[in-house]
Order: structure tokens, then sequence, then C-alpha cells
């Protein structure tokens, strides 16, 4: 007899806690080191060097940043209202983590003849042979993400500053015009699909020796929902709410220390989740050749994606300039949509007459 | 216009740019090779054991920031040295003009640029340290 807690075995909780633990130290890894990747990209595409100096070519610079930032003075503007002020950091770095308990990472791996799905919310029912996710994963994806934009917002309105306010202001906006963007364009992948489960998504994208992604079916979608999402997590050429030439740094002007730290942990947090969710939805997730042969090998493709596409929006940012705020508008809701809706219209055109 | 093909080239440039070799000079480690007709700090030139200079206020007069500071001495043979020479490099533009004007060639503009000190009175260069940079 298997010992159970609420009816689980034992083994369902440890594998879950390493779970938690291994994505949550990937992604902080990540977030870390892609500050230092991405002055490193920039400063080569612009025939510089970056940092060269703290470390072997400059390789502790995050933990030096971070260290840093750890001993600056907390300073709360006087004006400021102090808990909305203190807590607002929070709303913004919470979502961008928790986004990532429900993107699949890898296939189902068996440790001590316990199968584990590689995906923080799924676990691998015994009786019915098969892994249970959370069925509305994009869904709860979604949610998650647009939550992110109360915190620039309460930062942007506790600061009492003018800069602050206005970034906070051209966050949400952005925001909204974009959201509806992006939810439209993967309504597209949720046609073929005719699941809103990521584990499923990933899995139907594993036809033709792991090759078979949406993004071949979808291009305009998986283009269209990549650029949405730039515009929603704020990095540049959408990064309105904090552009140093107009609002000397939009809405984190007045924080400093760690909580300075955090908005910025949120920022590339931000930007892993949204590689993570384009290559799961778009690029086949963790699908890959011998993928579904060596189960390992599911983490390693999924990671070199994600990489992939953290790359791609550091090659944009050292490419674009900023949008001007009405450009931003007029492409969220003049070009975005309009075509998002026209895809969906293809799509299910296509889809009828097959 | 098509506003993606703009977006693509621009790509491609970043992209190229990634693989050149970056320009930067890591400076306190590498140092720069400067030219050879850099005018970087003033060198009073000696023949035989001495300045070449022979106290004829030719500089002073050129120099448009009126840094050079001139006063002549006799030695035992009868022959017009400068006593005093001294060149106040805060004051001083690097033009060159000194050394134009020299009519012994005995002032020249070393490669030396890094000329910070510590107080006011350090960037008087007096004629021995000038001498020094030979």
């Amino acid at each position: 007899m298997e010992f159970l807690i609420l009816g689980l075995p034992l083994m369902y909780y440890a594998a879950m806690v390493a779970k938690v633990l291994a994505a949550f130290v990937f992604v902080l890894l990540t977030v870390a080191y892609a500050t230092y990747a991405e002055r490193k990209i920039i400063g080569h595409m612009q025939v510089r060097l970056g940092p060269m100096r703290t470390g072997w070519h400059g390789l502790l610079q995050p933990i030096a940043d971070g260290l840093k930032l750890f001993f600056k003075e907390e300073i709360v503007p006087s004006q400021a209202s102090t808990f909305a002020f203190l807590v607002a950091p929070l709303i913004a770095l919470i979502p961008a983590f928790i986004t990532f308990a429900v993107i699949p990472f890898g296939g189902t791996i068996e440790v001590l003849g316990y199968k584990i799905p590689l995906q923080i919310a799924a676990y691998y029912d015994t009786a019915a042979h098969q892994v249970f996710d959370v069925n509305v994963g994009v869904l709860y994806i979604l949610a998650m993400s647009s939550l992110g934009v109360y915190g620039i917002v309460l930062a942007g309105w506790s600061s009492n500053s003018k800069y602050s306010l206005l970034g906070g202001l051209r966050a949400s906006a952005q925001m909204i015009s974009y959201e509806l963007a992006a939810g439209l364009s993967i309504i597209a992948v949720f046609m073929l699909s005719g699941t809103l489960s990521l584990n499923r998504i990933v899995e139907l994208q594993s036809g033709m020796g792991g090759f078979e992604w949406y993004v071949f079916k979808q291009p305009l979608a998986a283009l269209m929902f990549f650029i949405c999402s730039l515009a929603e997590i704020n990095r540049t050429p959408f990064d309105l709410p904090e552009a140093e030439t107009e609002l000397v740094s939009g809405f984190c002007t007045e924080y400093s220390s760690m909580k300075y730290a955090m908005f910025f942990m949120a920022e590339y947090a931000n930007m892993v989740t949204v590689s993570a969710l384009t290559a799961t939805l778009f690029l086949g997730g963790w699908n890959g050749p011998m993928a579904v042969a060596i189960p390992l090998l599911g983490p390693v493709y999924f990671i070199a994606k994600v990489y992939f596409l953290m790359f791609v929006c550091m090659w944009i940012r050292a490419t674009l300039p900023r949008y001007r705020y009405d450009q931003l508008m007029h492409l969220g809701w003049k070009v975005f949509i309009p075509l998002a809706l026209a895809n969906i219209v293809v799509t299910g055109i296509i889809g009828y007459i097959i | 216009m098509n506003p993606i093909t703009p977006i693509i080239n621009g790509m491609k440039i970043t992209l190229k740019h990634m693989f050149m070799k970056p320009v930067t000079l890591q400076y306190p480690t590498e140092r720069p090779k400067v030219a050879a007709r850099f005018r970087g700090l003033h060198a009073l030139n000696v023949s035989h054991d001495k300045a070449k200079c022979v106290a004829c206020y030719l500089c002073p007069t050129v120099c448009p920031a009126k840094c050079i500071t001139v006063e002549a001495g006799e030695d035992a043979n009868h022959d017009k040295f400068a006593a005093v020479y001294e060149i106040d490099i805060l004051r001083c533009i690097f033009c060159g003009y000194c050394v134009e004007a020299c009519p012994v060639d005995a002032i020249r503009m070393t490669g030396e640029f890094e000329l910070a000190n510590y107080s006011r009175k350090d960037f008087v260069y007096s004629k021995d340290r000038l001498l020094e940079k030979k």
C-alpha cells in the first residue's frame, strides 16, 4: 500500500517541489544573465565590447549589479502613497514569475517508477494514463500577464510624480491596445488545436519529426503575437512607459534600490515568459528531433527556443528606435487588430473547407 | 512605402555588425597608438647636454593662449639661454604654434597625453620637467 497525502502519493509532492525549484531557479538565473546577455549582444551589435571588467569578460556583472542595488538606500518620496508605492514592485514582479507555472518545458520523465510531466501545474494520472494540466493554460497566462500592468500603473500613480504618472498611464493604454491584438492572434492557434491546454498544444505540434510547428501554419499569427507581446511587456521599440527622452524613466523614476531592481527583474522575467509562450504556441514547445524518444532532450530544445527568441528581442532592441505614441496606437488598433481578425476569418474558411 | 523591408534591412545590418571586431580599446590595459604628428605634452630638445633653446621669445609671442613664460640668461660663453622656461598646461591649447615658430628646433610635442594631476601648481611645467621628457 502506497503512502498517500490527501489521496496523492508522496512522490507527487516531491516532484512538484522539485519542478517548482528547477523552473524558478532557471527563470531567476536567466533573468540575471539576460541583463548581461543584452548588454553584451547590443554592445557587439554596436561594434563595442559590452561589460568586460567584472570577472572574465564581465561574467560577474549581474552579481555586481545586484549587490550594488541591494545595498543602495531605499528612498520613498515624502509625497508618495507609501503602501501602494511599496507594494507596486511586487505586483509587477509576481505575475511575471507565476505565469511559468503552466508552461510545459519538457515531456514526461520517469523517476523511481513515477511519471513526472515537466510542467509545474500538471500531474500524470496513473489510472487514466495521461497527463492532466490546467486546461485553460493560455487563458491563465493572458490573465496573469495583464495583471502585471497593475503594478506599473500603481507605481506611476503612487509615486506622485508627473513623469511616473504619465508612464503608468501609457503602460495601461498600451496594454489594453495590444492585449486585444495578441489575444485575437492566438485564437487562430486555438482554432487549429481545439484546446487551451498548453500541454496538448505542444503534443499537437509533435508530428513530422517534431517539426509540425504552428508557425508554419500560422506565420502571420506568430509574428503578430510576438510583436504584440513585445508591446505588452514594454520592450523596445514599444518601451514608451519608460521613455527616457520624454519621461526621465517613466513609472520607475522615483524608485531606488531593490524596488527598482524588482521592476527590472519583472521586465526580464516577462521577456522570458513571452519567449516561452511564443515557443510553446508556435515553435513546438519542447518538440524537436528525438525529443519523444529521449525525454531529457525536451528541456534542451525548449531552452534553446526560449533563448533564441530572447536573442531576437535583444536584436530588435539593438535595431529599432522607439515608436512615437500615436504610431504605437495606430499600429495596435488599425493594423494588428484588423489583421488578426482577418487571420481568424481566413483560418476559419480554410478549416471549414478541409 | 512598405514598412517591413526597412526593418528587415536594419536587422540585417545589426546582425552583420555583431560579427565585426569591436573597436573598443580596453584603455588602461591597452594603450592607444598615437600618430607621429600627435600634439601632446611639450618637450625641450637637447643638444650637447644643453637645451637648444636660445631664449628668442618667439614661442611666447606666437602662443595664442599666452601660456609660455621665458626669461633669458647669459652663460659663461656669453650665449643667450632660457634661464626660466615654463609652460602652463592648464592654459595651453596644444596648437603647436610654438613648435612651428621655433627657429632652432628647440621644442617639440610628444605623444604624452595623460596630463592629469592633483594640484594646480603641478600643471606648470618648469624647464627641468620639460627636459626630462627626452
